[in-house]
């Protein structure tokens, strides 16, 4: 059975970004507006985020991440938005066109925007090449967490932590609210990538942190039976292990966009727009961590929030592509977002976002053709949050290039 | 576990290893007729070099003249052609071009070329670079010229030896499982085998042990005809957004050794390349190695350059059964009714169904009398491949479960209800390719998790 639906926006994902753009289109009374989610419910990735720290700006108290995300699910339905469950986009075609699959047979929503919130996961062992046999217990946070949460079965009991993002520390705190216990936090740099809460806290806990340290090889057949691990030309080590736990490493969930029509930006993973957030497609947008790897929950659903309100005013619009200037970015720099600036740097466009790729100490060089547009001191490392507003971009007539020196 | 006791453990032949030669093997003595145990020693078929290959249909263009391999490799591809639409087995046609990137390859290629005429393959030929390029608009320009095989083709190298056992499977033949044969007597006409789950006797011993084939004939026969060395094969894939990137299979000029680097669709959309040649001692490990798949990834951007954007979303590495010699070792012993089929080094996904011919012969000529099945029941196995359509495309699949390969909660669950179920997540995953995408198990793991409780050895988790 194939059927086919009209609707003013649609919006695939139903995580804190999605459902963000969803009721602020609503509210700003845009009459049919649709979340299309493929897993059994709303809510994205918070709902097996079991730990507490969600939802503060959002609802004035600390949350657990499936209350919050249950929360956020209420609050859009309350605002009249549809939430399409076990709905899985299965490609996206010009003019709002969404082929779609679902239980009950095939379906086709074209709508007159489309606002792309597929979230970001983790890289996996087989994109990072890492080398060794390939038994089972090698997961991602993201998995661990469904395990959890969802099916109250565990992959492991022992695992060695790969990664110091924000992600890992929430990795421990899953394993230890669960009786696991991690054997081993391995850091490749000289510290931690993320600033931990008590920057200790593994130590605190009894687990060994291990810096300047990489996975040489995974050990085990049929289970992980161990890790072994280089320490900078020092002799390897192996640990005892039942499981492996890689964090981090977010990668944009784009490959919608790759295989459509949607240009993708090699450095972001996400799809390219520009500062309004619109994709090379002018019917599509694209919100939340699809944009990058990663932002925290309340940041993509303000993001959310924010994309809807622009989005309910362009409706009244006829959608088209302006001439835009391109942004490019230093190699030591992973990424800027927008990749380009179409005409009109408005008051409510967020602000560019960069992140480095390796820790800077130096300064921050915005270039439009020959004129220099900002000169600032940055001292940052990889994974932390980097914000230009655009008003120091405006009047930018010639490509943008952003610099480090 | 199988329940020895509960079946007539007496057989007209054992077929030991659950390869896909073993699963041909046991297909073809069923259909012909004979009662046909396959007993294996791992937790699923395809547990050891079979699980990891290149998934080629080979014409046998460069196969050694006159060879037990390229008669094989010509009938078993002429069977597979003939049976595939009745198994629902898949046929990606690409061809394939044994490609010259340098002069020095370049003075090869009319040898290849009149080995492939030799071998029978007439519509072999050899293509000037503008014909490469029109062909392959994203190969890289230094192409230099190309012998053509139209025949080369790309197949499921796990759904296709999986339909040769469940057909012998719904035919009678009996599959021991996590079974393995640890020695045996012939006696009065018979083999009497000691297994790890208890007796098993039968008339005739037909070896497709594999990378264990060499230490089964020494257990059996007293001493070995051939030594396995191990040569180990990695293998990267890329995601689906390579398909449009390439058709046809890019095969190297071969060196004195092996076969080389292939480049190549896969039956799921995906491109493959692959493999490298490591010789090692060890027959159990296949580690896959960071610099090796980085220099892998760059061999296949060397022929395709768009390949630098796109995502790795999956790696293995197979162990290939070759011996001291590069030709097939078989071993027939008349007095002992045992026939060996060993040394399949890298062609065997093709010559399987060739082989069981041959094995079939040759117990034939050993004594083996048996009637062919009047009417054999044919099982088609379910589609997984992109040629046809899947079953996340009809309704009432129940939900998706894998978002990047598109695989259901009903079609996980029918593959346990199988008559060769999967017995660990290796073969689920060859079985449905859920956890097989882009994602890895990310979105997808805990659910295919809980629906595989119970049916799997290791199991993917337990209560937490």
């Amino acid at each position: 059975m194939s059927t086919a639906r009209h609707v003013d926006v649609a919006i695939v994902g139903g995580g804190p970004a999605g459902l963000g753009a969803a009721m602020a289109l609503r509210r700003a009374g845009i009459e049919s507006v649709v979340v299309i989610e493929r897993e059994a419910e709303a809510g994205g990735v918070p709902r097996h985020c079991g730990h507490p720290a969600f939802g503060v700006r959002e609802f004035g108290r600390p949350m657990s991440g499936p209350r919050y995300a249950r929360a956020l699910v209420g609050k859009a339905r309350a605002a009249g938005v549809e939430i399409l469950t076990r709905h899985s986009v299965v490609a996206l075609e010009p003019e709002g066109r969404l082929l779609i699959a679902n239980p009950d047979g095939a379906l086709t929503v074209t709508a007159r925007r489309v606002i792309l919130a597929t979230g970001a996961r983790e890289s996996t062992r087989a994109a990072r090449l890492v080398s060794g046999d390939r038994p089972l217990g090698v997961v991602n946070t993201g998995a661990l967490q469904a395990y959890l949460y969802l099916q109250g079965l565990t992959p492991f009991r022992r695992p060695v932590i790969v990664g110091t993002e924000l992600v890992s520390l929430s990795a421990i705190w899953t394993c230890l609210a669960h009786g696991i216990r991690p054997q081993a936090v391995i850091a490749e740099g000289d510290r931690a990538v993320a600033r931990w809460p008590m920057g200790l806290f593994p130590h605190l806990l009894g687990i060994p942190v291990h810096y300047n340290t990489q996975v040489e090889a995974i050990t085990g057949t049929g289970r992980v039976d161990g890790v072994r691990v280089s320490r900078n030309g020092r002799p390897s080590i192996e640990i005892a292990c039942d499981g492996v736990l890689l964090t981090g490493h977010f990668v944009p969930e784009a490959s919608l966009m790759r295989s459509a029509h949607i240009a993708v930006d090699r450095n972001s993973g996400g799809p390219a727009v520009d500062q309004f957030h619109r994709c090379s497609d002018p019917s599509y947008f694209a919100t939340g961590n699809l944009l990058r790897g990663i932002e925290t929950a309340g940041w993509c659903h303000r993001e959310g929030l924010a994309l809807g309100r622009r989005v309910a005013a362009d409706l009244s619009a006829t959608p088209a592509l302006a001439a835009t200037i391109p942004i490019t970015v230093a190699p030591q720099l992973k990424y800027a977002v927008p990749q380009r600036l179409a005409p009109g740097i408005s008051g409510n466009a967020p602000a560019l976002q960069l992140r480095l790729s390796e820790p800077f100490s130096g300064e921050l060089v915005v270039t439009s053709g020959s004129r220099e547009l900002l000169r600032r001191p940055l001292r940052s490392r990889p994974e932390r949050r980097i914000l230009v507003p655009l008003s120091n971009l405006s009047g930018a007539d010639d490509p943008i290039t952003i610099r480090l020196q | 576990m199988a329940d020895p006791a509960a079946k007539c453990n007496s057989y007209d032949v054992a077929v030991i290893g659950g390869g896909v030669v073993g699963c041909a093997v046991a297909r073809r003595l069923t259909l012909d007729g004979a009662r046909v145990v396959l007993v294996e020693k791992g937790g699923d078929i395809l547990s050891g070099a079979s699980k990891a290959n290149s998934a080629l249909l080979h014409t046998g263009f460069d196969a050694p003249r006159g060879s037990l391999e390229l008669a094989c490799m010509q009938q078993g591809y002429a069977e597979y052609l003939a049976i595939r639409a009745e198994l629902n087995l898949p046929l990606l046609e690409t061809g394939g071009m044994v490609i010259a990137w340098t002069q020095e390859q370049q003075a090869k290629l009319p040898s290849i070329l009149a080995q492939a005429h030799v071998n029978g393959v007439a519509d072999a030929r050899l293509i000037d670079a503008d014909a490469i390029h029109a062909r392959e608009p994203a190969l890289d320009r230094r192409a230099l010229s190309a012998v053509l095989v139209p025949g080369e083709h790309v197949i499921d190298p796990w759904s296709a030896p999986l339909a040769y056992l469940t057909q012998a499977v719904a035919n009678g033949a009996d599959f021991r499982r996590r079974t393995e044969v640890i020695g045996g007597r012939f006696a009065n006409g018979a083999w009497s085998l000691d297994t790890t789950t208890g007796p098993i006797a039968a008339r005739y011993v037909v070896n497709c042990a594999g990378l264990f084939g060499d230490r089964l004939e020494a257990a059996l026969l007293g001493d070995a005809s051939f030594t396995i060395k191990p040569r180990k094969g990695q293998f990267l894939v890329f995601d689906k957004m390579a398909a449009r990137m390439l058709r046809t299979i890019i095969l190297p000029v071969p060196t004195e050794r092996t076969k080389g680097v292939v480049l190549a669709r896969t039956a799921f959309g995906n491109v493959l390349v692959g493999p490298t040649a490591e010789e090692q001692d060890d027959r159990e490990h296949a580690t896959v190695e960071q610099d090796t798949l980085e220099g892998l990834r760059q061999a296949a951007i060397a022929m395709v350059p768009a390949l630098a954007d796109v995502q790795v979303n999956a790696v293995y590495a197979g162990l290939r059964p070759a011996s001291e010699q590069k030709h097939y070792r078989t071993r027939r012993d008349d007095e002992r009714n045992f026939l060996s089929l060993g040394g399949i080094r890298s062609t065997g996904l093709t010559a399987a169904l060739g082989l069981a011919q041959y094995a079939r012969g040759q117990l034939a000529q050993m004594g083996l009398d048996a009637v062919p099945l009047a009417a054999p029941a044919i099982t088609p196995v379910p589609n997984i491949s992109e040629m046809a359509p899947r079953d996340w495309q009809a309704d009432g699949h129940g939900a998706m479960v894998c978002h990047c390969e598109l695989v259901t909660e009903r079609e996980i669950v029918a593959a346990f209800a199988t008559p060769v179920p999967p017995g660990e997540l290796g073969g689920l995953k060859r079985r449905t390719r859920a956890c097989m995408g882009r994602c890895q198990g990310f979105y997808c793991s805990a659910q295919v998790a809980r629906l595989s409780e119970g049916h799997l050895t290791p199991a993917m988790a337990v209560a937490s």
